[in-house]
């Protein structure tokens, strides 16, 4: 779910800067009668919609196949292949399955589908997999007839309409014998989706035709070509020279031009992404913090208030914003995005404050300041080596002296899992704030699958309970009052330092348009001709 | 017979240690399950994950898991494409072979003629000129040249696609995509951009030699029998100069195949070279290994038909005993 596979390397960007602004004008635009041609950038690894749950394969995969529940642009739940669904008792929830929905050959879609689908995750070979999480809390699934599925959860739980949403649905009769070769080749690609498998090339390019059987409203395009272009410079290229109708991801550094362009359209909005700062909250001793000799401190400065409030204060969220990401992000205060489950809008992000920083680093006993390192990736999030050096710059500013260490994110996240950092940076992307605070938040604890991600180990019982309570509401409004005072809490506390919302855009032919997705996903049945 | 032979054992040995720093190295940097794995995920996911991949054993096991298969001909399974990573490559080796041949025929049919027109007037602007054009194709980036061509001739003047491989046609079941006009104007500014740097190469090895080979008393003969000078050049010069010449278009064909890397990144080139950055980015370690394991095995391929090149070129050379 949270991943954004743009590669960028930042001579590649610079380049392109050099490129565009030389050429923005020049662009040939050809109309291509109900055609679509989409610029993707992250690499798909198999077409099998259950074998990884990353954002690339599953873009690719949520035009063939489809869920459930359905998210809409600003991830609010609406009905997918479910018409309705309701928590009938605690911990039992009954899906009402959508009548005539074909499969693209020519089958029905049953409620046997929907239960084979919702166990066939864990049964995949050599499937470094991802769903598992989202059916970890399904005891049992009934067929009670052709059309209505009944799922026993194991304990009461109100995101599962949330996490169907990431499972896929497969036809059983197709999907039950096959393979991965099975799935990339066609064979057993067969969805309900609004687009068919035509060619696929690995690496290259996936090529699908219109599901004239579909249920939904017809999507514009018989024909769209999705074509894999990792390299950002490249991607803008092929949209100016009128090879690509439209390109997700555009480059920080080309999107001034391309709005400029008056051949093309953009349309971006703010992603469900948080760049957050995670702090050492769990040794006295965090590796790469020091006083400014070098030598150790007699406590983890990160552990009081008064110090990452300080850091907080000390950051100019404005300034990065406007500058670093090139208006590419929206100052965050929350633990997830505006209109996302249960954000709280009362929350604002901290002002830039430099001498209530200093005033308040003094008050915790460090007037002079201390030394910390900062790591984080520098190939994954939008223009992320520079933030860090901004952030290191910044905290230098009001004394704590900051020396940054970024990595690809295979290196940064292995060092990560060895707990050789102690103040690293995270983009996490979320459908709500319970979920969110259940991987970033909440106190490690593996049999529960709770604070995978808790870098930092914040433990705040007080914030778990709420959690655990909104978790367990199957009624969805206590449920986000609950997630929202859960969030709050663990925001007024600190428990990460939120930097900014990543904003994700797509730009396009002048006579398309494209609601933008809070989630980042490009659906070509998405694209209009204006 | 005993030198190949004690080749072959040098060739598998390189193989062997190879191998095992690419599995130490994958090993030191992190889990792939991290990287490839949803962020939603939690530990009992990532440690389930983990075991199916087989990433929960100690090192020397996986490497053993890893060698027994190898011996089998299974350099193992992709973990992000659940696809043999043999298959991956040689799925991807097309693409790569026909870029880097087109490069390399590029490169020689243009780097050797304008070579020996530089090395036998030195002095002449013509002369001056390539040897500035090959200066710039040495000091330019792949990619800066890779994307100022896109610039040029796809996006201001609308010639050329700016990415991606053109139509295939199927020649003896490989697909290929330099025998369709599509196929070649996609094919033609990567190409372009990976033999730069070799053209340039060429130009001043045959300059050199050629300034070199004039003034051997061999050319002096040859011009005192009497024969025009294009005669000289034909059967006295040129094949004096070739054996450099190819040992080193030999080698560098080498290279082009195995490290196209940036090239294929910036035209979308579904090329092997693609396949490994990205492997890499999620150490996918069954696709990197077996990509470098075959990469050492094309060196020794082309080495060998280099040293059998030789002996062809030039008679005192018998091949099995250089």
């Amino acid at each position: 779910m949270g991943y954004a596979c743009a590669m960028k390397s930042a001579t590649l960007i610079q380049a392109s800067r050099l490129l565009l602004c030389a050429l923005i004008a020049v662009t040939a635009v050809q109309a291509h009668a109900a055609e679509l041609r989409i610029g993707l950038s992250g690499e798909v690894t198999s077409l099998d919609p259950q074998f990884l749950a990353a954002q690339p394969n599953l873009t690719v995969a949520r035009h063939i196949f489809e869920s459930l529940t359905d998210v809409d642009p600003q991830t609010r739940l609406i009905p997918g292949l479910a018409e309705r669904w309701r928590a009938i008792d605690a911990t039992t929830w009954e899906f009402n399955l959508r009548r005539g929905v074909k499969f693209h050959d020519g089958s029905p879609f049953t409620a046997e589908d929907a239960a084979f689908s919702l166990a066939r995750p864990l049964s995949i070979k050599g499937s470094p997999g991802g769903f598992a999480a989202y059916v970890r809390a399904i005891a049992s699934t009934t067929v009670v007839d052709t059309h209505t599925l009944r799922v026993k959860t194991k304990y009461p739980y109100g995101a599962l309409p949330e996490d169907l949403n990431s499972i896929l649905i497969v036809s059983k009769k197709h999907a039950l014998n096959a393979g991965p070769e099975d799935f990339d080749s066609g064979r057993a690609l067969v969805g309900t989706g609004p687009y068919k498998y035509l060619r696929y090339q690995r690496g290259d390019r996936l090529e699908l035709t219109r599901h004239e059987q579909w249920w939904g409203k017809a999507p514009a395009w018989d024909k769209v070509t999705l074509r894999i272009v990792p390299a950002d410079p490249s991607r803008t290229a092929a949209l100016l020279a009128g090879e690509l109708d439209a390109i997700e991801h555009v480059p920080s550094a080309d999107i001034k031009n391309v709005n400029k362009n008056n051949k093309l359209n953009v349309t971006q909005t703010t992603s469900w992404r948080t760049i957050l700062l995670h702090l050492d909250q769990y040794r006295t001793q965090p590796p790469g913090v020091s006083d400014l000799n070098g030598k150790p401190l007699a406590a983890n400065p990160f552990m009081d208030l008064r110090v990452r409030r300080a850091i907080s204060k000390a950051i100019n969220r404005t300034a990065i914003a406007e500058r670093v990401m090139e208006g590419l992000a929206v100052p965050a205060a929350n633990i997830v995005s505006p209109g996302v489950f249960g954000y709280n809008s009362a929350l604002k992000a901290e002002p830039y404050d430099a001498e209530g920083a200093k005033r308040l680093l003094a008050e915790a006993g460090y007037p002079h300041g201390f030394r910390v390192t900062l790591a984080g990736p520098n190939n994954r999030y939008i223009n992320d080596e520079q933030v860090l050096q901004t952030v290191a710059q910044l905290l230098t500013r009001v004394g704590i002296q900051t020396r940054v260490e970024a990595a690809p994110m295979s290196a940064f996240l292995g060092r990560v899992r060895k707990e050789e950092t102690s103040f690293a940076l995270l983009g996490w992307g979320s459908f709500a704030a319970d979920l969110s605070l259940r991987s970033l938040v909440a106190a490690p604890n593996a049999d529960k699958g709770y604070g995978a991600w808790n870098w930092g180990r914040y433990a705040n019982p007080k914030v778990e309970a709420l959690m655990e309570q909104a978790l367990g509401s199957v009624d969805r409004t206590k449920r986000e009052a609950l997630a929202r005072e859960a969030g709050t809490l663990a925001m007024q506390d600190l428990a990460f330092i939120p930097l900014h919302h990543q904003v994700v855009s797509w730009a396009m032919r002048a006579n398309l348009n494209y609601v933008p997705r809070t989630d980042e996903f490009t659906f070509a049945h998405h694209f209009t001709p204006r | 017979m005993t030198y190949v032979l004690r080749r072959l054992a040098w060739s598998l040995a390189t193989l062997l240690v190879m191998s095992l720093l690419v599995f130490a190295g994958v090993y030191a940097i992190g889990n792939p399950v991290d990287l490839l794995i949803n962020p939603q995920a939690d530990q009992a996911e990532i440690a389930r994950a983990t075991a199916l991949l087989g990433l929960d054993r100690p090192l020397w096991e996986q490497y053993w898991r890893f060698f027994r298969g190898a011996l089998g001909g299974d350099l193992g399974i992709s973990f992000a494409a659940s696809v043999p990573a043999i298959t991956l490559i040689l799925e991807r080796m097309p693409a790569t072979l026909e870029l880097a041949l087109t490069a390399m025929l590029i490169a020689v049919t243009l780097g050797i003629p304008l070579g020996l027109l530089a090395g036998l007037r030195p002095r002449s602007w013509l002369a001056r000129s390539i040897m500035a054009l090959s200066t710039v194709g040495f000091a330019l980036p792949t990619f800066w040249v890779g994307l100022m061509l896109i610039m040029v001739f796809s996006v201001q003047l609308g010639w050329l696609p700016t990415t991606g491989r053109g139509t295939t046609v199927d020649v003896f079941g490989i697909p290929l995509s330099m025998f369709t006009v599509d196929g070649l104007r996609h094919l033609l500014l990567p190409a372009t951009t990976l033999a730069l740097f070799k053209l340039a190469l060429l130009i001043r090895l045959t300059r050199a030699g050629t300034q070199d080979a004039m003034l051997q008393d061999y050319v002096r003969y040859a011009r005192a029998k009497g024969l025009s000078e294009s005669a000289v050049v034909r059967s006295h010069v040129l094949p004096n100069i070739l054996i450099p010449i190819v040992t080193v278009a030999g080698l560098e064909l080498g290279s082009l195949i195995a490290f196209a890397i940036v090239t294929e990144t910036v035209f979308a080139w579904p090329g092997m070279g693609k396949l490994l950055i990205d492997s890499i980015n999620v150490l996918d370690r069954p696709v990197i290994v077996a990509y470098l394991l075959a990469t050492v095995c094309l060196f020794i391929l082309i080495n060998l038909l280099v040293d059998l090149l030789y002996a062809v070129l030039d008679p005192r050379v018998k091949s099995g005993t250089t």
